[in-house]
């Protein structure tokens, strides 16, 4: 493929540029938010990978000394393909933005002693989303070239994929105009709320969701993908996590689930291959079994749940040895084959 | 062997008073501080529940379909030993309202309620939740304890918010104290404090220049509002600082007990490890970890390795012994799917003790309760009950 060609795949978000990824707590949406920012970096394009809670996520998913507020390599995809790993820091995108707008000299100082940038970035309310969104937004927008501007310049990065609030306070995190409305009507903040709001409201972004099928998750995600939909934010598709495969068939599941495997029958089974079949094992193996289909029912509820948001839906496997570098890239893996990246 | 996190002996005992459920966003804190209050309740003691962010049907499994700020009790608890239950939701709106008109004088508190940056901090300030969550356990302390000798609650039962970093709560009502008392607060209410005074030229002179350049970033208007609001909270100063700090040291009272609660994954375990040192380095008093959701097999005598094999070698048979009729074909395929589920669900259930294992390893000290998990969610009191049995290890 040749540089800064189109690609030559075909994916379901073509041509977005900011990929925000939110979920319930304990939903895994940062290792969604890495595992996708690996598969777009496939086909040797750079991405960018950015954490806002300060939570060390990303360096932790990754394997890598701690994100700092300046953007670093993390990891490499197929043909040279990158993703950079940034940890936004409020405080220092403040510092940043002041420095670059404004040659505030010894104010900037001064609003520092003051207490002025804690309370800036820490107290005043949606100032802090701002900066931290308007980070991303100036990585999004960011030239490739210094001086290089205009539509034919290469970007930065091909793609910014946001690990973002969980989904109780993702649509206020994101509706940064109105956060700011009442506080900043005119002003700087207020400017770069408003372009702010323009690309997140734009063909150019979409958030996704990261859900486990399990009963509160489902629920908070048809809650956020209404509350998104409320503020004008772009819904992309819906990740489902830590799907488990399933080991029974449909008709041993429906047997199970009415308690009518026979015991006789199994302790016969077990008996046949040298396992002794005492009751403790026996019972204890048609609970499991009983448990199993209890699941998989609940599971297959909140699937239907998902399927009526009509948003395209990303199936991800449980990883029996838990997440780490490897676990990542084969989840990148799946998305892919799955049309995300 | 850690030692075992005894639910029973704590909530049996009158000297606690307060039990805080903290934790990673998803662990299940909420279900596990609301099966901590039943079990109370139904022991004996008169419980109130404050709830965060309840899930839905756990909220109204509770009776909680109103947001009304105030504890309503539970209905349908075993009340025999005298206990009762009540379960609250937060409104930190509310709450912090009735902070203002509680301690501001009445035109004054208007004056604060209908400023619009009183209104983007009461409702989105980041710590804001955390600060009015310990309000409120201030509140209802202070409400238990007003008739001594008939007490409305003997224990209440706090879940935290979901904050960024769990340990926001410890923080917020410092940094809002420290805020509200801060240099910051001077400098914006100087205009109208300091104007005029020799002595203060030089700190004058600065907070020009910072007013000037707040001007420029946020716009005057702000700065206004912001103006307007400090100078009506200035008379609150005082009590928001006071009753920062007497949270705080209701936190740290001896009749204050943490319960950390995580879920048997890496991260959540990690934040429990960064919380229980926290606890300790503040000196709050914590009374164990709950893990919750840890995956158990009904059939502990079979390892993974061994039904696995055996699946396979009953496949082989069937397989061979094409004569068998369908009937034992049928049965010897259910059987194998079962041994194969147990062999995934034993692997998991290993990785879940060997994670519980390696945080035990690193705070041997710390007493410790698992809570199997639960093939349904939660959302009833049945389930509730169900849960607490596991706490107290039953």
């Amino acid at each position: 493929m040749a540089p800064g060609a189109a690609s030559v795949r075909d994916t379901d978000w073509d041509g977005v540029r900011l990929h925000v990824v939110t979920g319930k707590g304990g939903t895994g949406k940062t290792t969604v938010a890495a595992a996708l920012a690996l598969a777009l970096a496939g086909q040797g394009r750079r991405v960018l990978l950015a954490e806002v809670e300060g939570r060390q996520g990303i360096s932790q998913t990754f394997d890598v000394a701690p994100l700092a507020s300046i953007e670093a390599r993390i990891a490499h995809a197929s043909q040279g393909g990158e993703v950079f790993g940034l940890s936004v820091d409020a405080k220092a995108a403040l510092l940043e933005y002041l420095h670059m707008y404004y040659k505030l000299g010894r104010a900037g100082g001064l609003l520092e002693k003051f207490g002025a940038i804690d309370f800036a970035t820490t107290i005043a309310p949606g100032v802090r989303d701002v900066l931290l969104i308007g980070k991303v937004y100036e990585a999004v927008r960011r030239h490739r070239e210094h001086k290089a501007k205009g539509p034919g310049a290469a970007r930065a990065y091909d793609a910014v994929v946001l690990d973002a609030p969980p989904t109780g306070r993702v649509a206020r995190f994101l509706n940064v105009n109105h956060e700011v409305a009442d506080l900043a009507r005119v002003g700087p903040i207020r400017t770069q709320a408003d372009s702010i709001t323009a690309m997140l409201t734009s063909p150019q972004t979409v958030v996704h969701v990261v859900t486990l099928l399990e009963e509160m998750p489902v629920q908070e995600t048809v809650d956020a993908i209404a509350e998104l939909r409320a503020v004008g934010m772009p819904v992309g598709g819906v990740v489902i996590n830590q799907v488990r495969e399933t080991i029974l068939t449909p008709k041993a599941l429906k047997t199970a689930a009415r308690s009518a495997i026979s015991r006789e029958d199994v302790a016969a089974d077990l008996t046949r291959v040298k396992v002794r079949a005492t009751d403790a094992i026996v019972d204890g193996l048609l609970t499991e079994a009983r448990d199993h289909a209890e699941r998989v029912a609940l599971e297959h509820e909140a699937a239907l749940v998902i399927a009526g948001l009509r948003r395209p839906t990303y199936r991800l496997p449980s990883l029996s040895e838990g997440v780490d570098a490897n676990g990542i890239r084969e989840l990148a893996e799946t998305l892919v084959a799955q049309g995300m990246a | 062997m850690a030692p075992v996190l005894d639910i029973e002996a704590l909530i049996g005992d009158p000297q606690t008073r307060v039990i805080v459920c903290c934790g990673a966003g998803g662990v299940g804190k909420t279900t596990v501080a609301a099966a901590l209050g039943l079990r109370a309740a139904e022991s004996g003691r008169r419980v109130v529940v404050l709830t965060i962010d309840p899930a839905r049907r756990l909220a109204q499994s509770l009776g909680l379909t109103t947001l009304d700020n105030t504890p309503r009790p539970v209905l349908g608890i075993d009340d025999t030993h005298g206990g009762s239950l009540d379960a609250m939701m937060l409104d930190m709106k509310r709450t912090f309202d009735e902070v203002v008109m509680a301690h501001a004088a009445p035109e004054k508190a208007e004056q604060i309620l209908a400023n619009p940056f009183y209104h983007a901090v009461s409702s989105s300030f980041a710590g804001t939740q955390e600060y009015m969550a310990m309000e409120k356990l201030g509140q209802l302390r202070l409400e238990a304890d007003r008739d001594p000798d008939n007490p409305r609650w003997d224990l209440i039962v706090v879940d935290t918010p979901p904050s960024r970093s769990a340990l926001d709560f410890l923080d917020a009502p410092k940094r809002l104290g420290s805020f509200l008392d801060g240099r910051f607060m001077r400098v914006l209410a100087a205009p109208a404090k300091v104007g005029g005074r020799a002595y203060l030229k030089v700190f004058t002179t600065g907070v020009n220049i910072v007013t000037t350049a707040m001007t420029k970033l946020l716009g005057g208007q702000m700065l206004t509002d912001v103006q307007t609001f400090v100078a009506a909270l200035d008379t609150m100063f005082g009590g928001f600082r006071e009753r920062a700090d007497h949270t705080y040291a209701l936190l740290s009272d001896s009749t204050t007990e943490f319960i950390v609660v995580a879920a048997p994954e890496r991260d959540a375990l990690r934040e429990a490890s960064y919380f229980v040192d926290r606890l300790d380095e503040e000196g709050m008093p914590l009374a164990g970890l709950v893990v919750n959701r840890v995956y158990r097999v009904s059939a502990p005598g079979l390892s993974a390795a061994r039904a696995l094999s055996a699946a396979e070698e009953l496949e082989d048979q069937v397989g061979d012994s094409s004569g068998d009729s369908s009937d034992v074909s049928e049965s010897a395929a259910i059987t194998q799917a079962l041994l194969r589920l147990h062999a995934v669900q034993a692997e998991i259930a290993g990785r879940h003790q060997a994670l519980a294992k390696r945080f035990i390893a690193g705070h041997p000290d710390i007493p410790t309760v698992d809570v199997p998990a639960a093939p349904q969610d939660i959302h009833d009191l049945v389930g509730l009950r169900a849960i607490g049995e596991a706490l107290a290890g039953q």
